[in-house]
């Protein structure tokens, strides 16, 4: 089996710089809000989801493919510059998680739970806490869409959750029944977002026939640690440990559960307070983050290769995307190489000028 | 402007008169001067030569001052210890101290025109501007002579288009300010334009290399620019690069920059890559610049050092450093020549205006009341 993964990894290697496309209809389903908007745009203008093969994601593939699944969970951080791709590579390894059949739990941005909320509840069952009842539906109902199989068949409640005086779901009861719950009752979803993360981490990987392996998808996960832009009522800033949501998540990401993986991103565009040069562990996720994190399997995502530059140039070339005629030639090419300075997301938006 | 505003008289000028001084302020005295009316100061040759004169001997003075051998003592080592002996703060270089000649200071004046009988010299006197219409009468008179020196010709036999031509090329006509220099009169613009039609209709004529020297007088040879441009050295460094550096300016941002050879197109600005420095599209786009025209942007590697000004000025000065740097690569004085031509190579002279007093910015000006 040892030399069967390394002659696999051995040919995908060759593949670093091919594209390849994810059908529409798995696409739906596994990334209802997960993508880059700008990835998003260009699905709808080119109607095809294409995603290029690239070392981190291939790294990180090969990771999942290898590693023991009885031992406690690993933790794997993408980390990159701005705009390198480290999403995109958590997406591909997100979509060949799904092909595999895992149960895929992806917060696609965990820096939108600590700013810009609309509504802020105190929580029920915790006097202290914070609750955000329209962040949490919205995730459960993306949720539901990915992981619709396992929620009505398989997997059951291990006790029974009271939500409030007069609604409790019994014990035994399928998962599903408890997000639905959560989607219609919308106070109490930020404690249903905290049940099912509970149950997952407690079944993943079980011994019966119909055990699933975990996959939790962070993506910005420094927001965790960070500052939150939120507010009391009496106006006195919120640390993000007083999110039912942030403090759930933070439970689901120590190691302490089998049978299955933590890939996570660190981000700097969505981070609050952090300087746009930042973009190692240390620097982003500062010290309570890092010794949280603490052991990870770090994952360098850089800027494109010459071979990757030239592969992306021509998919752009092919879906006729590049329609100045000098963008065409060789000096174009040349120009597009220097201004973009190989970084994907600033060549995406060059050649979208042209 | 009335004539008293003396101060202090000392007492003894006055000599009977009490001795008191006398302090007076804008009185207005009987004689009125119109010095407007006089006209523009005339200096005679006799004023000029005596001056020369003294230029001459305070030249040899100033040379024994500064140490110097007086009879090596050049005009530029008198600029240059005048400078020294006179250090001056001022922007206007002209209104710094100046110790020339007296024909480069004093304006060019027309010597007496007529004898002592009020007869004129000249014959052509009564016009007005007489150098002026004898150098049109004498240029006539020579189109006049080409003329029959080619009816001569043809009369023996030989065609007209055997002759050689004055070569035009890198030289221009006098403009008319340089040639109201030359004749020491004004004239105007009706009579420049009649001047140069006079010499093209010379010019036209077949046997017109006879009169080369007369119309080179009148012209003016053009320098080739890029003879001028300093080109920075290549070194070779240990690993066997070669690399070149340069420095450039633009508006208080200052940038110094080595370009290596056999690189793969990166830019470091500061350490950091040109991408996080710039993070704004039209910067890189002028740092891009030197580098496509000359069609050499995936050959060098750009270190960059660069500090002071803004974002703008600090990619205006790198553009500079690099155009420069650049001309050590380029293989043709040509291509020099094209790198010129593109403005590539020209110091950007532009500077925040200062603020006058009085208003409220350099062009803005506090809000106008009516009343």
């Amino acid at each position: 089996t040892m030399l069967k993964s390394t002659f696999t990894l051995l040919s995908w290697q060759q593949q670093v710089g091919q594209y390849y496309t994810i059908p529409s209809a798995q696409l739906k389903k596994a990334f209802p809000n997960g993508l880059p908007r700008r990835f998003q745009m260009q699905i709808k203008t080119f109607n095809e989801a294409c995603v290029m093969v690239r070392q981190p994601g291939l790294e990180l593939i090969s990771y999942l493919k290898r590693a023991d699944y009885a031992k406690p969970a690993l933790r794997y951080i993408l980390f990159g510059e701005v705009g390198c791709g480290k999403t995109m590579s958590l997406c591909h390894t997100l979509h060949f998680c799904s092909t595999q059949g895992w149960l895929v739990l992806h917060v696609p941005d965990a820096h939108l739970w600590v700013k810009n909320c609309k509504e802020l509840l105190p929580s029920s069952s915790r006097p202290t806490r914070l609750d955000q009842p329209i962040e949490a539906s919205q995730w459960l109902k993306n949720f539901k869409i990915t992981n619709e199989h396992f929620l009505s068949k398989q997997i059951k409640t291990t006790r029974r959750y009271i939500w409030t005086k007069r609604e409790s779901t019994e014990e035994g009861r399928p998962l599903g029944e408890m997000v639905d719950h959560g989607m219609s009752r919308v106070k109490s979803s930020s404690d249903v977002v905290g049940a099912l993360l509970r149950e997952l981490r407690l079944q993943a990987g079980g011994a019966t026939e119909d055990a699933f392996r975990l996959a939790v998808a962070v993506d910005g996960v420094n927001a965790l640690w960070g500052k939150t832009s939120l507010k009391k009522e009496d106006k006195s800033p919120v640390s993000p440990d007083d999110l039912t949501l942030i403090h759930n998540l933070k439970k689901m990401l120590r190691n302490d559960w089998c049978g299955g993986a933590i890939l996570t991103t660190l981000s700097q565009t969505g981070s609050l307070f952090k300087p746009r040069s930042a973009y190692l562990p240390t620097e982003l996720l500062g010290e309570e983050g890092f010794d949280n994190m603490d052991p990870f399997v770090p994952i360098p995502v850089s800027n494109y290769s010459d071979k990757e530059f030239e592969s992306c140039y021509l998919y752009y070339m092919d879906r006729n995307w590049l329609q100045h005629p000098h963008s065409r030639t060789e000096e174009g090419r040349k120009e597009l190489l220097f201004l973009s300075s190989r970084n994907p997301s600033i060549l995406e938006r060059l050649c979208s000028f042209l | 402007m009335g004539a008293g505003l003396n101060t202090c008289l000392p007492a003894s000028v006055k000599g009977s008169r009490v001795k008191y001084l006398l302090l007076q302020i804008c009185v207005s005295s009987r004689v009125q001067v119109n010095k407007a009316a006089r006209g523009p100061e005339k200096f005679s040759i006799e004023y000029i030569r005596k001056h020369a004169e003294e230029f001459e001997v305070g030249k040899r003075r100033l040379a024994n001052m500064m140490g110097e051998d007086p009879e090596t003592f050049t005009q530029q080592d008198v600029d240059r210890s005048i400078e020294y002996l006179f250090p001056s703060g001022l922007f206007e270089k002209k209104a710094r101290p100046v110790m020339k000649h007296p024909e480069l200071i004093f304006p060019k004046q027309t010597a007496a025109q007529w004898d002592k009988d009020g007869r004129p010299f000249h014959f052509l006197f009564y016009t007005g501007t007489p150098s002026f219409y004898s150098i049109m009468h004498d240029t006539f008179g020579k189109v006049l002579a080409i003329e029959k020196h080619q009816d001569q010709m043809r009369s023996k036999g030989a065609l007209p288009q055997d002759s050689k031509q004055i070569s035009l090329g890198g030289s221009r006509w006098l403009l008319k300010e340089e040639l109201e220099e030359v004749l020491v009169e004004n004239i105007s613009d009706q009579d420049y334009s009649r001047f140069l039609q006079l010499m093209d209709k010379l010019l036209s004529l077949p046997f017109c290399a006879l009169e080369e020297e007369f119309v080179q007088r009148f012209r003016k040879q053009l320098e080739i620019q890029s003879t001028k441009q300093e080109i920075p050295d290549v070194h070779c460094d240990e690993n066997g690069r070669s690399y070149s550096q340069a420095q450039g300016r633009r508006k208080t941002a200052t940038a110094s920059v080595t370009l290596r050879d056999c690189g793969s197109g990166r830019v470091a600005v500061n350490g950091k890559d040109c991408l996080l420095y710039f993070p704004i599209l039209q910067d890189r786009e002028q740092i891009m610049f030197p580098l496509h025209f000359a069609g050499m942007l995936g050959r060098f590697d750009v270190q960059a050092h660069v500090e002071g000004g803004g974002r703008s000025a600090q990619a205006g000065a790198l553009r500079l450093a690099i155009a420069r740097a650049l001309l050590s690569f380029v293989s043709t004085p040509a291509e020099v020549e094209t790198i010129r031509q593109a403005g590539l190579l020209t110091a950007d002279p532009r500077i925040k205006e200062r603020q006058k007093p009085g208003q409220a910015g350099a062009r803005k000006k506090y809000t106008w009341k009516k009343r």
